[in-house]
Parts: structure tokens; C-alpha cells; sequence
């Protein structure tokens, strides 16, 4: 039991349009925004946050849905892991409706949210290598109007979410061709990510795209095997691969996100990998090899 | 089944229209059904949790944050003047003693110059409201002077004391045959075993009520009450009698529930302020509070015949009781004596240690000392059965142990030991089919459903594990249970301080009674401090020495209630039968109801059960410590990713002694929630505290199986060979599933991979092969 929620909720606002809400953000810079709270509520039942206020966004209906535009579509803040699971959604964003289906219990992903899952920005957020490969973009709310910026930008922090901004849309590509997301846990009931991959093909610009996931505090894109394994791939026939080629390509990505430890500057030996490091390699090896080999079939 | 065989033929649309009643069940052997399973169900059973008294305060602990400190100063003054704060209590407001402890008196209510480990209560607080306790008790001051921890048990030995009583807190060296013999082929082995939290669903709570005459009432869900009214009483410095523990609902017990961490600030809040108080624990509390399964050391060599046969085993067994000794005495004897496992070896070595730790607490979880020795001797066998080229299933029963044979402990096992049978049953039983290459077989790949899994990476592999625990308290705890029996208006009430715990004790007194008295109305009341001590609901107890007190207060009753029939009918008692409420004599001349025999009076009878009392081991490890074993075989079948080293257990076959199924129904569910239990060890269970501090402690760091993890549960056999010692010839069969299942989930594991897997729980790592370069 406990009631440390009932203390910080003094000062609730529920919004019912994303204005509202970016004008109740303005008015009270200190409270939190709050969609699923399937980790905000975690914190806050465990003491670590005392938000001085909450803004519930469960009633603005415009975040809680999707729509096409121009090729894309842009996904609400607000959808949750279990509507993104659904077999339609699933038609659209595959790799992206297999991290939800697989981001939990059911009662965390009939009340976990796209945009919470980027907010928390945990490394272990499964949502996110799908984003980083699909070359996602967030658009966000303020009081000065939308602006639009690459996920990985919020992510890795290089253009952090300013004060009275809220994260409304994600826009992502739709690429029409196959998509994977695999991970591993150490279970086979619902749990945290070892480690995950996401391969999507984008048949149009030819390209392979990959993020790996859990293995960083944000998911790594190895550039250098996404070129390598889309220039030997048939992309006018049967978008063929030798199983070798797959072998390879886990290697290459897990070599790229796991480096070798450089060596010493005056030319003395590298240390070795720790046995936890090498068996993570190999763990994301497998699943870029598995990920890749699905996409493909 | 047919009421359940009816039930499922009636159409979806017509379960509207009453289903034709299921046959009242009564009587022993039979599946009746618990009386609070709706309650239960439908969120109305009353847990401790949900208590309530008129003008309640809340209590708050103020736990160490630091496994190893000297308190240097505390300062409550600023907590005492909060608002709405009532009372601030610490180690020096206990009036009694000091110090405390369910075998060994070591342990303080709240620490006083030391603590010894993260979560050690240092002092609680009453308000008005739960908020302000917390907020109090976070303002109190305590000056630390941190230390360096002890969390390395093999460290312990040469540390610095931890605690005045010294770091050991026992040592069994066993020694039973011929040092010097040695054997064919020899095999050694190390095995780990982490520390798995019993993990009640319920959270931990009570209710502490001050009496008018400066005495106190517990209400809480303790197991032991009688203990723990005694406990509670020398550390409130009254008289037992003015202490009384009223046991509420039992949300699920693994061993010992409430820590008394709970119930002793509670008596002493309520005793200092007048007033109810109520405390409800988190889950991090809980965590860091309450006794968990001790981690252990263990190193093994066998010594085999070239036949395979077992010559010698030596053995360490070391156990990391953690700051307290607790049940760790017990847990060692118990270690020590399995150490070989239910095998014949004409020479057995066994050095046990239990040491104390400023790692968190060890104690009572079901299966304590013998579930950690099984993964270790269960790891010899396999290793040996490899090196000799021989079926692991075959070794085994080479080695199998019967009633006769001895324990290393010198202890003739007199109970029935039908180990070959239990192996054989499960060795014979199909295999769970191949899964098929179709769609859905994606969700039965290791890592669940969209999960990683991919067919050609997995491998399937079967373990076999033998093991056994002991029934009743050991090595000359006194084991006496009593109840009454009382018939009245044609029905019967039991009264007895056996603890419900979803156990299954108050159905089993229903059909004693109805089975020996006849009547279908039976209820049972529920236990206090007021009924004699009927001892901790634990290891089978109360189906053995409560069942029995109660069978024997039934039979009293039913004497009473016949022997005027029968000697005015000329015929004596024997030649009576009592069945469905009517009273029939053997040639049909009698025929009366229960009713009408009673004539409107009451009978009541109490009786006592105690099995014969046993010897502590000497210091050799030898004696007769055991009142009686419960022997379990199992087979895992389990699928192994070895690129990802995710295992999913296929199926677990069980074929385990019984000796005889009282109530098929319960039976079945316990040997499923042990199996359940032992496959969350063996594969994800595993509270980890890294320098003496438990990081996670919350049900997202703390992973539990759910549906997904827990395997199929196949019971292909129950010997029903009775043990004519226990009442009814029952054996205990909850706790011996739950000490075998991990070892033979870490069998399977072995014959899937070819890796050693000498870790439980397993990691992924372990079940990796790797590629060969």
C-alpha cells in the first residue's frame, strides 16, 4: 500500500486538447505531464519523484489515435502498447507493434503510452530501437508552436524537451516492406530486455535499417553493416541472402555496439573483453543474424 | 470428475439454467472443497491488510539503509514533535527483553549500537495517518558510522565477530564409515544456490489492540502464534497470558510469514500509546524484513564403483544464515543429513557450516537445507552418469535407498522409501510431444511469445532429480498439536490453533470429522493464543500431529455419543456405523439420526497428538533426527535456446510418496505451486545484494514466474504406501516438490546444453554453447 500518490495529486489538471494542455504546462512548469504512469507512478510510489503537479493527458483524445500523412504516419503520444499490438496497427509498423506486444504484462500495455516509453527513455524501452531504425521524428507541443526533431536528438539529449513542451505525435515512415523486433530476456514470461534488435527494410531507398537496443542507454545503429549487407542484397529479385551473409552481418552488428577494448596509447596490450561482454555480443549477434533472416524471408 | 464433465457439456448459452448441483463431496480421500475459496475469489476473505478499529493510528519502521553501521547517536526529537506523530519507540522503550528470536535469542527489536544488516528496524512511529509515520520516521536522526560488510560467507569464518554470539553459528562435521575408502571413478563439483525470497503475494500486515488490563491483542498472520506470542511477551516484559495473538487471514505462506520485525513495534506502539495501531508493509519492506531461502556454498566429491555404484560421498555444505540464526540450526541439521540424497553410500563425509553474514536474513523457506543439497548431489549424479557413459536415470537407480537402509546420520529409514518406484514412474512416463512447425508453436519456443526464439537454435533435453525432505520439526523439537471436538444440534465445531494458510488444514478437519462422526456441518474456528499451542504450519505438521489430534478428539466424541446406544441396544460401540447423520447398527435393528441420539446435549472431547521425540546430531552428525521423510522424483523436459540461453520447461513429471492422498484436489495444487516454486528458482528467482544492499527490492526487480514461465505440471504417480506412524499415513507433500524441481530443471538444462550448470538460478550465459572456434 501506499499513499505518496495521494499527497503529490494536490495539483491535478486534466486537459482535454493539446493546447489546454501545453497552456496548463505553461501555467505550472513544475508538473509533470502523466499518460499511462506505468513508470511515473513507479517513481513516485517509490519516493523518488514528488512532482509539485500532475497534468493527465488519458483525455486528449487527438494524442490517442493515428492518422496518415504524406507517406507517414503520425502516431499519438498517447497510443497504447496494447492498440499498437492490434493486427491493423501491426499491417502498418510491424516492427513497432511486435515491441509493444512483447513490452510487458497486459496491464502494463493496456496503460503504457508510445510517447511514455519515450520519455522514460529507459535503455531497456523497447520501443525505442524500433523508432531509432525507422528513423522516427517527434513532434512536440510548446507554448511557441510545434516543432519536429529526429527521436534519436531527444533521446541522446542533443535537443532535450524545453520547459512547457510536450511530446504529442511521433511521425514515422511508412515503408510498406518487412520489419522485425526480437529480444531477448532472461524468461519466458514478460520482462526487461537483454537485448533487442530492430531490422527494417526500406525497399524503396534500397537500404537496410537496424537499431539495437538495451545494450546502451540509448539504442546504437551500426551504419557501417547497414551499408555493408543492403549493397548484397538482390533488391530486384527475391531480396536473397546467403545465410553466411546473415552470420556476417550479426557479427558486424554486434562488433560495432560491443567494440573491442582499444588498445593501450603506448601500443600495450588490450585488456579482454569481459566474459559478461562477450556473451552479450553473441546475444546480439543471434538476434541481428535472427532479425535479418526474418525480414529477408 | 463428473460434475466437471457435466459442467463443460452444457452449452455456452445455457449456463444460465442451473447446472445440475455437483455431489456434495465429504469424508477423507475426497475432493472437498475449501470453504473460502469464493471468499477468496471474490475479494471478501479478510486479510490482515483490511483490518480496522475505531481511532487507529499508523505505524512506520525506520529501517537501516546500511548492512553493516555503528549507531552512533539517535535523535527522535524532531520526529516526536511532529504533528499528528503519537508515539516514537526504539530500542530503548522495550521494557523486556532485549533480545529475540525463534530458536536463538540473538536478534534485537531494534538495533541498539549496530546493525547488521540493510533493512534492520531501528525505530517506529505512530500517527495519525500512514503518511506522517513515513514522514517521521524519515526525520528521525541516526549518526552512522558505516563499516566494512561481511557478505562473503567464506570471509566470515575469519572476520570479526558481527555479533557477540561469534560468526558461526553451527558446525556439523558428519562422519559416517571409513575416511580412507576410495572409489573407482571420482567426481568433484562446486554449485551455487542464490537466495530466493518466499515472496507472499499478501502484503505483511497487522493490527496491534492495547486491552484494558495493560496487556495487548496481535492480530496478524503468523503461522506460529504460540511462538510468537511467547516471543512478543518477553520482549513486552508481560506475562504470557496478557499477550494474545488472533491469527486473521493467511495471504499465502512460504515458511515463516510476518517477520516479527512487524509484530514486536506494533505491541510496543499500541502498549505506548493506548491506542489500535496498524501496520501495512510495502513491498520493499517486505523484502528487506522478512527470513529468505539461505544461499549456499556447496563442494561435492563422489567416489562410484566402475558399476557406478556409490562408495563415498564428501561433502561442505556452507550456508549463509545472514545476520541472524533464525531456523539456520535446523536448516544446516537437515543439509548436513540429504547431503548424500536418497541414495545407499556406505560412506558419507559431510563438513556443514552455518555462518552469520551482514547479508539479509536466512530462515525458514520451505525446503531449507535440503532443497540446496539436492541441486548439488542431483549435479554429482549427472556428472557421474557422464563420466561412467551411464543413463542418468539408470545410475540413479543403481544407488536408490529403501525402507531399512541407513541415513549417514546413522538413522534407520523406517518410513516407507518407495524411491525406485518414483523413478521408475517417471522414467516410464511418455514424453511431452515435439512441438509441430506451425504458428503456434512460435508461443511455445523459449522466450515466450514474441520472443526471440528460433526452432533451429533449440534444444530439448530431459533431467531426472530424486531428492527428499524431512516431515515435522527435527532433532528433539517437541511436536504436540490439541484439539477439540464438539458436536452439537447434529453439527461439529473444531477448535484448534493450526494455522490455515492455504494449506488446506481446516478442509482436511472437516472430513476427519465427517469421516469419524458422520456429520456433513463442520466448521472450524479460527486459531488464537487462547487454543493450546499447536505448533508452526510447517514441514507437514498439521496434516500429521493436528490432523491426528483431531482425528483422536472425533473418535472421543464418537464413544461418547454411541456408548449409550450401544449399551442399550446390547451391542458394543464397533458394531455402529455413523454415515450421512444416521447412526445404523450392523444387522439393521438400529436406525437414528446424530440428532436425535444427542437428545439435545452437547459432547465435547480434546485429545493430543505428539509423535515419538527424536535426538539432536551428536558431534559426529549422528543420530535419530528425523520423525519421518517424504521421498520426490521428477522429470523436467525442458527447450534451451543455446544461442540466447532461454530455457522454457516444457513439462515437469512428478511422481512423489504421499502415502496416502487425503484429498486428491489439494494434493494436486500443492505439488503444483512446489514445482511452480522450484522452477522460479532454478530459473529467475534470485534476490541479489550486491555489498550487503538489496537493490531491487520490488516486484520488477524480484522476477516471479507467471503463466508464461510455469510448466506444465504432470503428476504421473502418487504412491500411496502408508507410513504407519502418521496419522492416517499421510506424508507431507508440499515442501518435497519444491526441493527437487530445481535440480532437475538444472538436469535437464545439463542434457540439453552439455554445459556443467552449476548455478542455480540458471543464467543465460550457462545455457549457451558455444560456438565451436
Amino acid at each position: 500500500m501506499s499513499t505518496n500518490a495521494q499527497q503529490t495529486a494536490r495539483n491535478v489538471t486534466l486537459p482535454s486538447s493539446l493546447e489546454e494542455a501545453v497552456a496548463a504546462l505553461a501555467a505550472a512548469p513544475s508538473a509533470v505531464p502523466v499518460a499511462g504512469g506505468t513508470d511515473l507512478m513507479a517513481a513516485v510510489n517509490s519516493g523518488l519523484l514528488r512532482p509539485a503537479g500532475l497534468v493527465g493527458l488519458g483525455r486528449i483524445s487527438e494524442i490517442r489515435g493515428w492518422q496518415y500523412a504524406d507517406g507517414h504516419a503520425l502516431l499519438g503520444a498517447g497510443l497504447t502498447h496494447a492498440r499498437m499490438g492490434r493486427p491493423d496497427f501491426a499491417a502498418l509498423i510491424p516492427a513497432l507493434a511486435a515491441a509493444a506486444r512483447a513490452a510487458g504484462p497486459p496491464q502494463i500495455r493496456n496503460a503504457g503510452t508510445l510517447g511514455g516509453n519515450i520519455a522514460t527513455a529507459a535503455p531497456t524501452g523497447d520501443a525505442l530501437p524500433v523508432l531509432a531504425a525507422l528513423e522516427a521524428s517527434v513532434i512536440l507541443a510548446g507554448p511557441g508552436g510545434n516543432r519536429e526533431l529526429p527521436v534519436s536528438h531527444l533521446l541522446t539529449g542533443m535537443d532535450p524537451l524545453r520547459p512547457g513542451e510536450l511530446l504529442a505525435f511521433v511521425r514515422v515512415p511508412l515503408l510498406h516492406a518487412p520489419q522485425t523486433f526480437l529480444k531477448a530476456t532472461g524468461r519466458t514470461g514478460p520482462g526487461r530486455a537483454l537485448a533487442s534488435v530492430a531490422v527494417v527494410l526500406d525497399p524503396a531507398r534500397r537500404g537496410v535499417r537496424c537499431a539495437v537496443g538495451a545494450v546502451a542507454p540509448v539504442p546504437l545503429r551500426p551504419l557501417e553493416a547497414e551499408r555493408w549487407v543492403a549493397g548484397l542484397i538482390d533488391w530486384d529479385g527475391g531480396r536473397l541472402l546467403a545465410p553466411e551473409a546473415c552470420t556476417a552481418f550479426g557479427e558486424y552488428v554486434a562488433g560495432a555496439c560491443i567494440p573491442d577494448p582499444v588498445p593501450g596509447p603506448d601500443g600495450a596490450e588490450a585488456v579482454e573483453l569481459p566474459p559478461a561482454a562477450v556473451q552479450l555480443r553473441r546475444t546480439v549477434a543471434a538476434l541481428a543474424r535472427r532479425a535479418l533472416g526474418r525480414a529477408l524471408a | 470428475m463428473t460434475g466437471s464433465d457435466a459442467a463443460t457439456a452444457v452449452p455456452a448459452q445455457a449456463t444460465r439454467t442451473p447446472a445440475a448441483p455437483e455431489p456434495v463431496l465429504h469424508g477423507l480421500g475426497v475432493s472437498v472443497r475449501p470453504v473460502d475459496t469464493l471468499a477468496k475469489a471474490q475479494g471478501t476473505f479478510p486479510y490482515a491488510a483490511d483490518l480496522w478499529a475505531e481511532g487507529l493510528l499508523w505505524a512506520s519502521v525506520l529501517r537501516s539503509p546500511y548492512p553493516h553501521a555503528r549507531i552512533v547517536r539517535i535523535d527522535t526529537s524532531e520526529a516526536t514533535s511532529m504533528p499528528g506523530v503519537r508515539a516514537v519507540v526504539t530500542h530503548e522503550d522495550v521494557p523486556g527483553d532485549a533480545m529475540h528470536g525463534r530458536r536463538v535469542a540473538d536478534r534485537p527489536v531494534f538495533a541498539k549500537d549496530i546493525v547488521r544488516h540493510h533493512g534492520e528496524p531501528i525505530a517506529a512511529v505512530a500517527a495519525d495517518h500512514p503518511d506522517t509515520a513515513r514522514l517521521a520516521a524519515a526525520a528521525i536522526l541516526v549518526e552512522y558510522e558505516v563499516l566494512e560488510p561481511v557478505t562473503d560467507p567464506e570471509k566470515a569464518f575469519a572476520a570479526e565477530p558481527l555479533h557477540p554470539d561469534g560468526n558461526l553459528i553451527r558446525h556439523i562435521p558428519l562422519r559416517f564409515g571409513d575416511p580412507d575408502v576410495i572409489g573407482d571413478v571420482i567426481v568433484e563439483g562446486l554449485y551455487r544456490i542464490g537466495r530466493q525470497d518466499p515472496a507472499p503475494i499478501g502484503a505483511e500486515a497487522g493490527l496491534a489492540v492495547p486491552r484494558p488490563d495493560g496487556g495487548v491483542e496481535l492480530y496478524v498472520a503468523s503461522t506460529d502464534p504460540h511462538t510468537d506470542r511467547d516471543l512478543a511477551a518477553a520482549c513486552f516484559g508481560l506475562e504470557a497470558d496478557r499477550v494474545k495473538v488472533v491469527v486473521t487471514g493467511v495471504p499465502g505462506a512460504m515458511g515463516d510469514r510476518e517477520d516479527s520485525g512487524i509484530q514486536l513495534p506494533l505491541g510496543l506502539l499500541a502498549l505506548k500509546t493506548g491506542c489500535p495501531v496498524k501496520f501495512v508493509a510495502t513491498r520493499e519492506e517486505s523484502f528487506l524484513g522478512h527470513s529468505h531461502r539461505h544461499p549456499t556454498l556447496l563442494r561435492y566429491r563422489h567416489h562410484a564403483d566402475a558399476e557406478g555404484r556409490l562408495v563415498k560421498v564428501e561433502a561442505q555444505v556452507l550456508l549463509d544464515a545472514g545476520a541472524y540464526a533464525d531456523h539456520s540450526s535446523e536448516a544446516l541439521a537437515a543439509a548436513v543429513a540429504f547431503a548424500a540424497g536418497p541414495y545407499v553410500v556406505p560412506h558419507v563425509f559431510v563438513e556443514g557450516w552455518a555462518v552469520r553474514t551482514n547479508n539479509p536474513p536466512s530462515g525458514h523457506v520451505r525446503g531449507e537445507g535440503a532443497l540446496q543439497v539436492c541441486a548439488g548431489y542431483e549435479g554429482q549424479m549427472d556428472k557421474l552418469a557422464a563420466k561412467l557413459g551411464l543413463d542418468p536415470a539408470e545410475l540413479r537407480m543403481r544407488n536408490v535407498m529403501a525402507t531399512g537402509d541407513l541415513l549417514p546420520t546413522g538413522q534407520t529409514v523406517t518410513c516407507p522409501a518407495p524411491v525406485g518406484e518414483l523413478l521408475k514412474a517417471v522414467r516410464d512416463a511418455d514424453l511431452p510431444p515435439l512441438p509441430v512447425d506451425e504458428e503456434e508453436s512460435q508461443w511455445l519456443l523459449p522466450g515466450g511469445p514474441e520472443g526471440a526464439g528460433e526452432p533451429g537454435a533449440v534444444r530439448r533435453g530431459v533431467g531426472y532429480a530424486l531428492g527428499m525432505v524431512h516431515m515435522l520439526g527435527a532433532e528433539g523439537t517437541d511436536e504436540v498439536s490439541t484439539a477439540t471436538v464438539r458436536i452439537h444440534d447434529g453439527r461439529a465445531t473444531v477448535i484448534c490453533a493450526a494455522v490455515e494458510t492455504g494449506q488446506g488444514f481446516t478442509t482436511l478437519a472437516r472430513q476427519i470429522v465427517q469421516d469419524v462422526l458422520g456429520v456433513e456441518d463442520v466448521g472450524v474456528l479460527a486459531a488464537d493464543t487462547d487454543q493450546p499451542p499447536s505448533g508452526a504450519a510447517a514441514r507437514g505438521r498439521h496434516t500429521w500431529v493436528s490432523g491426528g489430534a483431531v482425528e483422536r478428539a472425533a473418535k472421543m466424541v464418537r464413544t461418547q455419543l454411541l456408548q449409550p446406544l450401544a449399551a442399550k441396544f446390547g451391542m458394543s460401540v464397533e458394531l455402529l456405523t455413523i454415515a450421512d447423520g444416521k447412526i445404523t447398527s450392523y444387522d439393521g435393528v438400529l436406525s437414528t439420526t446424530v440428532g436425535e441420539a444427542l437428545e439435545g446435549k452437547e459432547l465435547w472431547a480434546t485429545a493430543q497428538c505428539r509423535p515419538h521425540p527424536t535426538d539432536r546430531l551428536d558431534d559426529t552428525g549422528q543420530g535419530d533426527a528425523f520423525v519421518g521423510l517424504a521421498f520426490c522424483a521428477v522429470r523436467a523436459v525442458v527447450d534451451v535456446d543455446i544461442e540466447l540461453g532461454s530455457v522454457r520447461v516444457v513439462e515437469m513429471a512428478v511422481a512423489q510418496d504421499v502415502g496416502r492422498v487425503l484429498n486428491p484436489r489439494q494434493v494436486a495444487a500443492r505439488i503444483e505451486a512446489g514445482v511452480t516454486q522450484g522452477v522460479g528458482l532454478a530459473l529467475m528467482e534470485d534476490l541479489r545484494a550486491p555489498r550487503g544492499i538489496i537493490k531491487r527490492p520490488n516486484l520488477t526487480g524480484y522476477s516471479l514466474p507467471t503463466a508464461l514461465d510455469a510448466p506444465d505440471v504432470r503428476i504421473v504417480k502418487l504412491v500411496e504406501e502408508r507410513d504407519v506412524l502418521a496419522p492416517f499415513g499421510a506424508k507431507a507433500v508440499s515442501a518435497v516438490p519444491v526441493v527437487v524441481s530445481p535440480a532437475a530443471v538444472a538436469a535437464a538444462v545439463r542434457a540439453a546444453t552439455g554445459r556443467p550448470v552449476s548455478r542455480l538460478p540458471i543464467r543465460p550465459q550457462a545455457a549457451v554453447v558455444k560456438p565451436q572456434s
